[in-house]
């Protein structure tokens, strides 16, 4: 059943509306599947479009309620705009909101309120455009404890706990997680497309928690078996020259110290201006799609394994 | 003075990005002015522009005091603002929510961090600083309160305000919060616009600053300027929003610095169609207005107006 999570009129002509897609067989644990807070990041689209069909196949096996909200910030999917159209903010840094605050707090409070109580709700992001990410489960250190143990389920390869940073306190995942709702936020893919293999990899994940929740009885994968890594596992690649990238690996493919991870090129003058290379052993979780950098742009990041 | 290259920055096809400052005086780091940090903050980079003149006439004079030193950083990113944008050109990230830097990481980390080791060790740090909502303040010196502001200094600046902003999450990466965790005195100044220029703002702006340089001792005169107002410390909790309820075309009577009476209307949402009033906005008790929005749209919910209760 299509429900509103919340309405506001827009100043000329025209409503917005948040919706949530509910399906429910009663009884039952709930799990949310939240996407779209970023107008750019596409994958959790098709996620949820598939999470919707295998449980329009098999009605049957679903005990309990599961809530898709594929669009947060429908007016930044409707306009190709990473953040809120109109206001230049970012939506992932204004909750949990205020009911009785600007219009970008007010919605943000009421999508809060709408999740909250969730037995887990899973926020599905798709990096950017920039880089292209495995797909994996971002975990705050505060509140390991609780999630990781769920996010063994998730079908991802790779659960990177990492540090608290009080920027981070205004998402999403945050809000719900202080308010005692378990928020999963899972990273994968590039931004503006769809990657259909991540696609099946993360629904099968969230019907694999879905069952260990005893929210679906029907036949799941055997999950598979993440890395799970600290901070301090993690190497970050950045440009030390502005330039045109040009890989030089494949995404997710494991590395040597000095392997070479790409160039960057001066097409002006046919120069090399930087080689970068691993520092490490490991695989190659984050590398960067979108060619051209600045000095510091993030080329890549590596797990060492 | 000295005009020099704080930090630069090159860029595949375009100019190199260059952090420009000026420095009057030597000596113990006395004060430090950073302008726009972002492309569309022309009334700061404006205003630093006047100062620097101003400074660059006291120093001529001979009213710089001698074993100190001065330095304005007019912009900051001028690589937006030669492209008509807020935030950095490729990835729209903010430079001042990147503070205080790092400088292996990405691109405006790189640039806070850079311009970051200039400017730390001032004794003093002064940002022209802007707000994310089109609208203007009456002008006012704005503290973080992290536990080391000084609201009794900032009442040498003599704007008619200090504010003082209980920090979240997202000042904590600010250039005014990791100046005081840096223990220099970090002030805010809004005054006037953003994007477009208002002279008279600017000029006030300027003596503000050249009055706290003098209460300072690190000049000891200019020419004659208006000796400023004596400050109200306010607490942003002490703000009252007035919100609008509806959507539409905003028809706002007041300015910043109006006095109101309970029950005065304020402004108007109208129908965008036919003019009809959706929705009139009074005023919930007597004030001053602190803060009005110029979006001649408004949302449902939008601060129209701030008042100081």
């Amino acid at each position: 059943m299509i429900k509103t999570v919340t309405r506001i009129d827009l100043p000329v002509d025209e409503e917005l509306s948040i919706l949530k897609n509910r399906v429910s067989s009663g009884e039952g644990p709930r799990v949310s599947v939240v996407t779209g807070t970023h107008g750019d990041e596409l994958e959790g689209q098709a996620v949820c479009f598939e999470v919707n069909r295998r449980i329009g196949e098999h009605p049957e096996y679903l005990r309990g309620t599961v809530d898709l909200y594929p669009a947060l910030n429908p007016l930044g999917i409707d306009s190709i705009t990473r953040g809120i159209p109109g206001f230049d903010l970012d939506m992932n840094r204004i909750f949990p909101g205020a009911e009785d605050g600007v219009m970008t707090e007010t919605i943000a409070a009421r999508i809060v309120n709408d999740i909250r109580g969730s037995d887990v709700c899973v926020d599905i992001h798709a990096s950017n455009i920039f880089l292209r990410e495995i797909p994996q489960i971002r975990i705050n250190t505060v509140t390991a404890d609780t999630l990781v143990p769920l996010a063994m389920y998730m079908n991802v390869d790779f659960i990177w706990i990492h540090a608290a940073s009080t920027v981070l306190e205004s998402t999403l995942a945050y809000a719900l997680n202080s308010v005692g709702t378990p928020c999963l936020v899972a990273e994968m893919g590039v931004g503006m497309r769809i990657t259909p293999e991540y696609t099946r990899q993360l629904a099968d994940g969230i019907f694999c928690l879905m069952r260990k929740l005893g929210a679906w009885t029907g036949p799941v994968i055997e999950p598979r078996a993440p890395i799970v890594s600290a901070d301090g596992k993690v190497s970050f690649l950045n440009a030390g020259a502005s330039g045109i990238f040009l890989p030089q690996v494949e995404h997710t493919r494991r590395v040597l110290p000095g392997d070479r991870i790409g160039d960057i090129v001066d097409p002006l003058t046919g120069k090399v201006s930087e080689r970068v290379y691993s520092p490490c052993a490991g695989m190659v979780f984050t590398l960067r799609e979108y060619p051209v950098v600045d000095e510091g742009s993030l080329i890549a990041r590596i797990l060492e394994v | 003075m000295e005009k020099k290259t704080v930090f630069q920055l090159k860029s595949l096809y375009r100019d190199a990005l260059r952090v420009t400052g000026f420095t009057f005086g030597s000596g113990e780091k006395s004060a430090c002015v950073v302008g726009a940090l972002r492309g569309n903050e022309v009334q700061q980079l404006y205003t630093c522009s006047q100062l620097v003149k101003a400074l660059k006439e006291i120093e001529a004079q001979g009213k710089l005091v001698p074993g100190k030193s001065v330095l304005v950083v007019p912009c900051v990113n001028s690589a937006s603002m030669n492209i008509r944008k807020r935030f950095w050109p490729t990835d729209n990230t903010d430079i001042n929510r990147m503070f205080p830097g790092y400088s292996l990481g990405e691109t405006t980390q790189r640039i806070a961090a850079g311009l970051f080791e200039e400017i730390k060790d001032y004794k003093n740090g002064i940002q022209f600083a802007s707000f994310y909502v089109p609208g203007v303040f009456v002008p006012h010196v704005r503290i973080m309160k992290t536990g080391w502001e000084n609201a009794e200094k900032a009442k040498e600046f003599g704007l008619p305000y200090i504010l003082l902003r209980q920090p979240r999450p997202y000042d904590t990466t600010t250039l005014n919060y990791n100046w005081q965790v840096w223990e220099s005195d970090a002030f805010s100044v809004y005054a006037g616009t953003t994007d477009t220029i208002d002279r008279n703002d600017v000029t006030l702006a300027v003596n503000a600053v050249l009055n706290f340089l003098r209460k300072e001792n690190i000049i000891t005169g200019t020419r004659h300027i208006h000796e400023g107002y004596i400050s109200e410390v306010i607490d942003e909790g002490d703000l009252m929003n007035i919100q609008s309820h509806t959507s539409g075309i905003i028809d706002a009577f007041l300015s910043p610095g109006a006095n109101v009476a309970r029950g005065q209307t304020l402004a108007q949402v109208l129908d965008p169609y036919d003019g009809s009033v959706r929705e009139q906005l009074t005023a919930p008790t007597d004030g001053v207005i602190f803060f009005a929005q110029e979006d001649p749209l408004t949302y449902a919910g939008s601060c129209v107006y701030k008042l100081i209760r």
